[in-house]
């Protein structure tokens, strides 16, 4: 069973909702990240996401676009990635996706990507250059490694919400609103309707990022939805402490969990 | 081509999916407007009165003469109204973003023409227009900038990345993804998702098929030979796309060489790259082994570009068209030939379809013809020159 189910099937037989955060892999360095993943985990992240830096990423805000520049700088490469990932899954079996640009996969060979994923304990991917239209590129692949191709749905595929929402595995992605990723004061979105839309047709759970980053968002959010990603926000507070990392993500962390798991 | 959006294998929609939607509904829009006759109409009327065309197809005797091979026309799109060729695609797109009730227009531009193109076009219809442009082109093209906000638009200078026309292109898909109801995303070149490749194509193969009619009224006969500068490659697939039938004529491609292919500072996608997925297409692209596309240079800005537009890569893989490097100090010589021996100051971009003119005229016979499509003009790169020639115009 992929971990992601698992996780999932765990949290509902609780009545939790997911927290699922992210980090740049790499910034600055492998082992804070390696820390990062540790501390989040024993803080309360249930799913984590590793993004994997490329060069131009376009569905980003600022804040995940300096880290992955950080990141490359730094000498980060997948084949370091996959390694860090490798020494992780001696320590952890926290449920781990990458979150990278078509672009990497491609180029690096798609038949030796979704090998080493396996390989190495990744139970999904997240492609946010890979709509539903385009998912041939990697989604037979990906299944016969048994790695997740997580689909994402915005409040702007209207009509598309229904096919994608079916087709989704792991978890359905629901991108809180237009825009790229970073921090939002607030959300434009009429919730409501869009989640209505998800519920009728998702086949997985289904979790909501894009502009997440207080207890107070995520309180709010969680009653539409399985859980809540959380992404700028922590990568912000990793590129104010690098190496302190690990404990000042940690602490906060520990807030999100607590107004997740608050009535 | 194999399936919609795509030439062979390259082409496609690899965008996220925020604007998913919004790319679907330009498909459906260009499907619509491109075969209504009331479009079409409007459209001609605005390349005629407004654009100026058709284009002038000039024959350049002197150089015919200088270079003792086949006989060189010029095709004249520096003569259009904003001196390049990016009028026509500019025209084409705000009509559509005004028939599909779209009130703001953002772009990318590279030396500035299409971003002066798109300025233009704003303000001849009366709509919002925001143009993302890298900051050290900025800086390389000033006279441009200034163009554009005389103009009314405003230009948001992009800093992340190498400041250039593809960061400008990051950019403004952010925009896009951020403002997708309103806004209308007017891309320059024919690269990005489906539909733009071929709708930009479309709007700008008038060039073409105004020097196939034009070279047959004067000579009786097929062109044995066009060239155009590729960077994006919109000029080009506009003057190649009414002769790819016609295998009788060679199609050749000028694409930068900056400094040489074999140094680290060139744009010379068809040379040196590999097939990757970028900016919602797979093409070629410069790329490193890990997928990190380089970081590109050519002293035209309008060149600069990591990527090819994928209608061009199929023309590549299919050997129907042949694609040759100039390096700048080339296309600094043919900027300045051209200059001399015609009286015409092309666009540094154009300079490197008139170098590779100068290479190819020579091999060819007297009853030869070979066209040049002369994509802009270079008043924008007099300074740009000059500072390569060691001479300061600044006060």
């Amino acid at each position: 069973m992929n971990r992601i189910d698992k996780k999932f099937a765990e949290l509902k037989a609780e009545k939790k909702k997911a927290l699922i955060t992210f980090i740049t892999a790499g910034d600055p360095d492998f082992d804070t990240t390696e820390n990062i993943v540790l501390e989040m985990e024993r803080q309360g992240a249930d799913i984590i996401e590793l993004g994997v830096p490329f060069s131009d990423p376009v569905a980003e805000g600022p804040v995940i676009q300096e880290a992955s520049l950080r990141a490359l700088q730094g000498g980060t490469t997948l084949v370091g990635i996959f390694e860090m990932v490798k020494s992780l899954r001696q320590k952890t079996q926290v449920p781990l996706l990458l979150m990278m640009y078509i672009n990497t996969i491609f180029r690096f060979g798609k038949e030796r990507f979704f090998s080493l994923c396996q390989e190495h304990g990744i139970d999904g991917v997240i492609v946010p250059d890979l709509p539903y239209e385009e998912q041939d590129e990697i989604c037979d692949i990906a299944k016969a490694h048994g790695v997740y191709n997580i689909h994402l749905v915005a409040p702007t595929s209207h009509q598309r919400i229904e096919a994608i929402a079916k087709d989704s595995e792991g978890f359905l992605y629901c991108v809180s609103s237009t825009g790229v990723t970073g921090v939002r004061q607030q959300f434009s979105t009429d919730f409501g309707p869009f989640f209505d839309t998800i519920r009728q047709y998702s086949s997985t759970p289904y979790a909501v990022g894009f502009g997440i980053a207080t207890p107070e968002q995520a309180k709010e959010m969680k009653q539409y939805c399985d859980g809540v990603i959380v992404g700028s926000a922590i990568v912000s507070i990793v590129a104010e402490n690098k190496q302190q990392a690990p404990q000042a993500v940690g602490a906060f962390i520990k807030t999100m969990r607590e107004a997740l798991d608050q009535d | 081509m194999s399936k919609i959006g795509r030439f062979g294998e390259f082409g496609g929609q690899y965008v996220p999916e925020t604007v998913m939607n919004a790319v679907h509904e330009l498909e459906k829009a260009y499907a619509h407007y491109k075969n209504d006759p009331e479009f079409r109409a409007e459209l001609s009327a605005l390349f005629a009165e407004y654009a100026g065309r058709p284009s002038r197809l000039y024959f350049a005797e002197r150089m015919t003469h200088d270079l003792g091979g086949a006989k060189i026309y010029i095709k004249r799109e520096d003569l259009n109204h904003t001196g390049s060729h990016k009028i026509n695609n500019a025209l084409g797109q705000a009509l559509l973003a005004k028939k599909m009730g779209k009130k703001r227009i953002i772009a990318e531009t590279g030396a500035g023409q299409h971003g002066v193109a798109t300025a233009t076009v704003a303000a001849l219809f009366g709509m919002e227009c925001e143009v993302y442009m890298g900051a050290e082109d900025m800086e390389r093209q000033s006279l441009n900038v200034y163009r554009m906000n005389l103009l009314g638009a405003k230009v948001t200078a992009v800093h992340s990345g190498t400041s250039t026309l593809k960061d400008a292109i990051n950019e403004a898909f952010r925009d896009w993804a951020t403002n997708i109801e309103d806004t209308f995303y007017l891309i320059g070149s024919a690269v990005g998702p489906h539909p733009y490749p071929t709708m930009v194509r479309d709007f700008h193969k008038i060039i073409g098929e105004e020097t196939k009619a034009q070279v047959m009224e004067l000579d009786g006969k097929l062109p044995d030979c066009v060239v155009a500068c590729v960077g994006g490659g919109s000029n080009a697939i506009g003057m190649f796309y009414d002769f790819i039938p016609d295998t009788s004529v060679r199609l050749v491609g000028a694409e930068a060489a900056g400094r040489g292919v074999d140094t680290h500072e060139h744009a010379a996608t068809m040379a040196k790259g590999s097939t990757g997925i970028f900016h919602g297409m797979k093409s070629l692209f410069l790329q490193n082994e890990e997928g990190q596309i380089d970081p590109v240079y050519s002293i035209s800005a309008g060149l600069d570009y990591p990527g090819i537009g994928p209608e061009h890569a199929y023309l590549h893989a299919s050997n129907r068209a042949d694609y040759v490097d100039i390096t700048d100090e080339e296309a600094v010589q043919a900027f300045e030939y051209l200059s001399r021996v015609e009286g015409i100051i092309p666009a540094i971009e154009s300079a490197h379809a008139v170098a590779a003119a100068r290479k190819i005229a020579p091999t060819m016979q007297p009853d030869q013809v070979l066209v040049i499509c002369l994509s802009g003009r270079g008043d924008k790169d007099v300074y740009q020159v000059a500072r390569y020639r060691g001479i300061d115009l600044s006060e």
